[in-house]
């Protein structure tokens, strides 16, 4: 679905991306791991478009996107959540969720018919609010809401492009512990189809989701193997020394 | 009553009764205060320049210190046409408009580049330049002594423009109607979520795939069709025009007034300048020498006290009023 070849990425001498040989297949459930600084999030922005890679190709459904803009690349079916939050602050939820539907539907930029005569889009929008049990927030500006709501609102603008590969980062970063529990709902019931990358720094989470772990040290690829095998890895264990997770 | 909660996938683009009421003090100041008809024109004519204003800078989120130029490039327009092409009104409020539009899409394209202050620097560059050219083109606009007598002949063959302002007073307002309509439309699409979007947040407008820089850069242009189009009932209307419908003084004086209605509320950049050009108007009267310091008072305690400009403060008086939330 994605893959990733040689793909590199320096910042002068610094190499952040050093050959990152990567593939998601079609309904992965895919994370992303390494300590801070590894290159995670460069990695990320160069999946999407945000980042252009020194050298390498990125490759989504067969077809070579390394050089597309973000928005082509989400036009076809790249999705993408962010660490910090990345939202409308000022509009309402439903409105942003309705903005990234209304693209994708392409009536976006329609100038004539009022936005509320887009009864598709509304109603999508407030389908897609109420799957994640926000629904009754659909009125409220997202200015207005809980950290940890918000954080369902990035991924409700991300559902709502109808990803073929969705890019996780961090889904609860920031999110007390007590609330985090809801995110992993949501995750978990995410549709089987979308391919899924996830970043996340909390463990526990990870080894839940992931059917396959990729570890990043040092803008390289560690290891990749599944939940089992990574848990087993003395490497990762040497790279996580005393952060302990109680995963082996 | 003056919100901009009704705009959006939910919202209601549907007219409120309160929406007439500008029109409807308009039409009053036509029967009622016949001697203050030019001045109101004036005022009509800067709340078309103010409203277009509002819509890149209240919705788009483009801070913009040189929108004279568009209005100025707009009023040299219909000057230059009407002198040397026809003094007809509605053609040459087009090719204002055309005029000034195509400007504003070309300067927009390179404007919209940046952002920020890098962005605020290149408006003010801009609208430096334009008025240079008018300055110094002197052949075509008659440099520092600006154009004279502009001849401008009945609107639709029907109306002539009388002394007292009658015409030029409605005409200004009529094509105010249609822009203002322009603009309401605009906010409620689709296209106005999505340049609040913009607005907002841009990392995530990219993000869900929408084309940024196009959206701003035909908000802009839109912007400046409208704006040129103020400048061209201003030559119409005054049968003149000089280097003032450039100056910076212009552009600046523009924001002040939008932020002292309330930006992106519509009805802000109707509220704006009908009170700052009555209130220059009054206290130039009362004191020739001082009435600038006037106008510095009442800004300050603007800033200071109505956060919102002074729509702000009628939805705060009407919250406290009637319990409720603002």
């Amino acid at each position: 679905m994605l893959e990733t070849r040689a793909l590199c990425k320096s910042f002068g001498a610094l190499t952040v991306a050093d050959n990152i040989e990567f593939g998601l297949a079609a309904g992965a459930r895919h994370a992303l791991i390494g300590p801070n600084g590894a290159g995670k999030t460069t990695f990320i922005n160069m999946l999407t478009g945000r980042l252009e890679p020194t050298t390498g190709t990125i490759v989504l459904g067969g077809e070579d996107i390394t050089r597309l803009a973000q928005a082509a690349r989400v036009k076809r079916g790249l999705g993408r959540t962010f660490q910090i939050n990345t939202l409308f602050k000022d509009l309402t939820v439903l409105d942003n969720v309705a903005l990234g539907i209304a693209e994708r539907l392409g009536v976006a930029g329609r100038l004539w018919r009022p936005a509320s005569a887009y009864k598709t889009v509304r109603d999508e929008a407030m389908a897609q609010l109420e799957s994640l049990g926000i629904g009754g927030d659909a009125a409220a500006r997202v200015v207005d809401l809980p950290y940890g709501k918000q954080r369902l609102v990035e991924i409700a603008i991300a559902l709502g492009l109808k990803p073929k590969v969705l890019l996780l980062d961090e889904p609860a970063a920031g999110v007390p512990s007590h609330e985090s529990e809801r995110i992993l709902e949501v995750l978990d019931r995410l549709p089987a189809e979308i391919a899924i990358l996830i970043i996340e720094h909390d463990m526990d989470l990870v080894f839940r989701f992931a059917q396959r772990i990729t570890v990043l040290v040092q803008g390289q690829v560690l290891v990749e193997g599944t939940p089992d095998e990574i848990a087993a890895d003395r490497r990762v264990h040497e790279v996580y020394l005393g952060e302990g997770h109680g995963h082996g | 009553m003056f919100d901009a909660a009704r705009i959006g996938y939910a919202g209601s683009a549907r007219l409120r009764p309160i929406e007439l009421a500008p029109w409807v003090l308009a039409l009053l100041v036509y029967f009622l205060a016949p001697n203050y008809l030019p001045l109101g024109a004036y005022v009509v004519i800067i709340i078309l320049f103010a409203l277009s204003l509002d819509l890149i800078l209240g919705y788009g989120g483009i801070v913009t210190l040189g929108h004279a130029a568009y209005f100025g490039f707009g009023a040299y327009a219909a000057g230059v046409f009407a002198i040397r092409v026809s003094g007809d009104p509605l053609l040459g409020l087009v090719v204002a408009a055309v005029a000034a539009g195509l400007l504003g899409f070309a300067t927009g394209a390179v404007i919209l580049r940046t952002h920020g202050l890098a962005l605020l620097m290149l408006t003010l560059a801009i609208a430096s330049i334009v008025f240079e050219i008018a300055n110094k083109w002197t052949d075509v606009t008659g440099g520092a002594d600006g154009l004279h007598s502009v001849p401008i002949q009945p609107v639709l063959g029907l109306f002539r423009f009388d002394m007292f302002g009658k015409t030029a007073f409605l005409y200004c307002l009529i094509v105010l109607a249609v822009g203002w309509w322009l603009v309401r439309t605009i906010v409620h699409s689709p296209f106005g979520v999505s340049l609040a979007g913009t607005r907002e947040n841009d990392v995530r407008m990219h993000a869900i795939g929408a084309p940024v820089y196009w959206r701003r850069l035909w908000a802009y242009t839109i912007s400046a069709t409208l704006a040129g189009v103020a400048g061209g009932l201003l030559t119409q209307t005054t049968q003149f025009v000089g280097l003032s419908v450039l100056g910076f003084e212009r552009s600046g004086e523009l924001l002040v007034m939008l932020v002292l209605g309330g930006v992106r509320r519509i009805y802000g950049a109707f509220v704006g300048p009908l009170v700052f050009i009555v209130a220059q108007d009054y206290l130039a009267k009362q004191s020739p020498e001082y009435w600038t310091l006037g106008i510095g008072v009442l800004l300050i305690f603007i800033v200071r006290f109505a956060r919102g400009g002074l729509l702000g403060l009628a939805d705060r008086a009407r919250a406290k009023l009637w319990g409720k939330k603002g």
